[in-house]
């Protein structure tokens, strides 16, 4: 297969902290998202489908359930005897690579992954996005632009819940000032963490960092080459949302309850999101269920009611439940007679007959992965 | 020389199924979607996987373009082995007498050689046309125990209809004595469901013979099976119980799919033991919008729906409109039923459009004279332009209708 010439690194544990519980045991990659994917889907599907071929997935120490749902990379069409995915787990080093701050670190790790790529040009991207987008569209600004390297950024209010690159960018989109902020409760240029560069830049930059003991890529690789370097804001103004914490994360998946937000997100013609295939049947609708504005994907048995949620593969509701506005993850099964209203329920948990578990919009209720309630 | 496989499966899947009538035009009857996200085929090569067998020869002659597809590397069901795994077997041209596949003991006549290649002791040969869950390594075992030179399944049907089947008579012991084509006066409800085991040995004597033999038709039901008994070799019946139906007719299918909405039916598709196979497309999780009505039905994923759906069966990438109704009905992927339009007691083919305010079908309580109502059929890809009819029993074809 003939590739673009961009070489895809994915940033799998980035921004973990905001989403709390749900990343105790798992990666930001692996979190699941909207009934039957995972985060990582949509940036890996996006590679995909922008026709790149050569992945690698940089994790923590995370990893097992991530390694589980990629596999060779076989759903994604990536398992090829050429390039394909790559996994690449934390290099065995003095300190631990699973933090933000230490980005240059691991790419300084992973050098040997990047001076083996034949391609010319290098896309990093974080994985806390959730969006359905063409890299092409922003390696092709970065050829005619000439830049040295183009950051895509958005315009809204910054992310609550996690450090932000705030970019003040002039007429000719020229990025000239970074600030590097947690908590700015404004609206303002933020980095959506997706770069492209030359990737023998990238490895010199890194290197340089390296020497002198700089490890922070916002800070080190980005801010202070600002006025070194031509570094171009690319704004992305399409569907986006960034996971930056539990609220956000409800809202997310709420969000594809809205027709056109999942017509642009995952039921994009000739985009698709790939996924791990996990051969359920159709969902069964009972006699007496209720199904209003809900998402809902195989393998599911409904009898009770449920309206505005969002429920995974294989999920029982039983008779005479009532389950609104819920985010509701794989294998969970709800028993009969019971309520619950904005909450978040991760995979495998047992909520036994008569329960009730409110939440609020603002704050959900999370239950914890294979928990019994 | 491959590995040596103890078991080889064989699956016939070249027929025209003609009383699918408009579902199989352009399409083998294997590869006719079932049961919300499969097709028939589906159900037999999972079976082989899931009872160990991982060599299996499919048998394609009519219209094989979508089933080849299907089927692929093999990969959904596990079967792209690196030294087996399923291949799909069209008749091919030789030097000498090259033939379509003439009958189902032609089409494994003509691939000895594909056959011989894993170098099995047992031959199963099965049909793509029934929707069932067995383990075939308990029919091999039962052969094997009998010393039987062939082996076939049979399932209890009711006696009155058993004259509608091929009747095995057997002694107590399970041997069979009797072929009975459709007997007028059944002597037994043990109907044949086409699924064989021979000792590959002996079944290559009788297909060299029976091609051999130029009066022969070259069917197992009519020649190889009647030739071995008269031999006197070893043949037994293996007792199925569980749920099994030959999809054959377009009753038969609607019936079929519509036992998948049943309680208790005896055919666990959720049995993560058993898992059903199926290629997947690649769809988003389905959207049931405010408004909408679902009730006892199977909804696939990439399906949109804003209308009332009962009893009914949707596959994937289905759009259901606003005051749309279906009811009693099997939907194939990708159709779309518009604004208004009643579907009930109906087939609607893949990506059919029935347009606003149509009407297919009708309830058999609604029509005096019983014979004229039946399930009524919109074949693949067919337009119905905004109020059309389709009466009960009828079957519309591709094009635009009126």
């Amino acid at each position: 297969m003939k590739s673009n010439n961009l070489t895809g690194i994915i940033f799998g544990y980035v921004h973990e902290d905001g989403l709390r519980e749900l990343t105790a045991k798992r990666m930001m990659a692996s979190v699941p998202f909207g009934c039957r994917y995972r985060v990582i889907d949509f940036t890996v599907s996006n590679m995909v489908n922008s026709g790149m071929n050569k992945i690698g997935v940089i994790t923590n120490e995370k990893y097992h359930s991530l390694m589980n749902h990629l596999g060779s990379g076989k759903a994604f069409g990536l398992s090829r005897k050429h390039e394909g995915l790559s996994l690449l787990p934390p290099f065995g080093t003095e300190e631990s690579t699973n933090t933000d701050g230490k980005k240059i670190e691991v790419l300084d790790s992973i050098s040997r992954f990047l001076h083996d790529s034949k391609d010319d040009y290098v896309l990093l991207a974080d994985v806390d996005i959730i969006a359905n987008m063409d890299y092409n569209d922003i390696l092709d600004r970065h050829i005619e632009s000439g830049a040295d390297i183009t950051a895509v950024y958005r315009r809204d209010r910054v992310p609550a819940g996690r450090s932000n690159s705030i970019y003040s960018i002039d007429v000719n989109d020229r990025i000239r000032e970074v600030r590097v902020t947690r908590d700015m409760n404004a609206v303002a240029n933020f980095a959506m963490g997706l770069y492209i560069m030359k990737r023998t830049l990238l490895l010199e930059l890194v290197e340089d960092c390296m020497s002198h003991s700089a490890y922070d890529f916002d800070r080190d690789l980005i801010q202070k080459n600002v006025s070194l370097l031509r570094i171009l804001g690319y704004e992305y103004r399409d569907t986006a949302f960034i996971l930056s914490s539990v609220e956000e994360y409800f809202k997310a998946n709420m969000a594809l309850t809205n027709v056109e937000v999942m017509r642009e997100l995952i039921f994009k013609p000739n985009y698709p999101i790939y996924t791990k295939v996990r051969d359920d049947m159709p969902a069964k609708y009972g006699l007496g269920s209720s199904v209003s504005n809900c998402v809902v994907a195989d393998g599911c048995v409904i009898d009770g009611e449920i309206e505005n949620c969002v429920v995974s593969r294989s999920v029982k509701i039983g008779k005479g439940s009532v389950v609104r506005n819920c985010v509701i993850m794989r294998d969970t099964v709800i028993g009969e007679n019971c309520r619950l209203d904005n909450v978040i329920v991760d995979k495998n948990v047992k909520i036994t007959d008569g329960k009730t578990l409110i939440g609020e919009t603002s704050y959900p209720v999370y239950i914890g992965k294979a928990k019994t309630v | 020389m491959l590995p040596k496989q103890e078991v080889v499966a064989m699956l016939l899947a070249g027929g025209q199924g003609s009383r699918l009538g408009v579902l199989t035009k352009n399409l083998a009857k294997p590869a006719v979607p079932y049961g919300g996200k499969y097709r028939i085929i589906d159900f037999p090569l999972s079976n082989c996987v899931n009872s160990g067998i991982e060599a299996v020869g499919v048998l394609t002659q009519y219209q094989p373009l979508e089933l080849n597809e299907h089927i692929g590397n093999g990969q959904p069901w596990d079967l792209d082995n690196m030294n087996a795994g399923v291949h799909v077997l069209p008749p091919y041209q030789r030097s000498k007498k090259s033939d379509w596949y003439k009958g189902t003991a032609n089409a494994i006549y003509q691939n000895i050689n594909f056959i011989e290649r894993y170098d099995p002791d047992y031959v199963v040969i099965l049909s793509g046309d029934h929707i069932y869950k067995m383990d075939y390594s308990k029919m091999v075992e039962a052969h094997k125990k009998n010393n039987a030179d062939c082996t076939i399944a049979s399932y209890e049907v009711p006696m009155e209809e058993a004259s509608r089947f091929g009747i095995l008579n057997t002694n107590p012991d399970g041997s069979i004595y009797e072929f009975d084509e459709k007997p007028k006066v059944p002597k037994s409800n043990q109907a044949s469901m086409g699924i064989y085991v021979f000792t590959w040995d002996k079944l290559r004597k009788y297909l060299e013979a029976d091609e051999a033999n130029p009066k022969s038709s070259n069917d197992f039901g009519k020649d190889v099976l009647p030739a071995m008994l008269e031999a006197g070799e070893r043949m037994f019946a293996y007792r199925f119980e569980g749920y099994w139906k030959d999809v054959g007719t377009i009753d038969s299918l609607w019936e079929s799919n519509m036992d998948l909405l049943a309680p208790n039916l005896p055919l666990d598709l959720a049995d993560p033991d058993w898992k059903i196979y199926a290629r997947s497309p690649v769809m988003p999780p389905h959207y049931i919008a405010a408004g909408a009505s679902i009730q006892n039905s199977l909804i696939s994923e990439g399906c949109t729906v804003y209308g009332e759906v009962d009893f009914s069966v949707i596959f994937p990438g289905v759009t259901i409109a606003a005051d749309a109704v279906v009811r009693d009905s099997i939907v194939m992927p990708g159709a779309v039923v518009e604004e208004g339009a009643v579907v009930q007691y109906a087939i609607i083919g893949e990506d059919v459009v029935v347009g606003k305010d149509c009407v297919i079908g009708e309830r058999p309580e609604k029509i005096e004279n019983k014979d004229e109502w039946g399930v009524a059929v919109v074949g693949p890809n067919c337009r119905l332009a905004p109020g059309s009819k389709v009466a009960p029993k009828e079957m519309i074809g591709e094009g635009v209708k009126a």
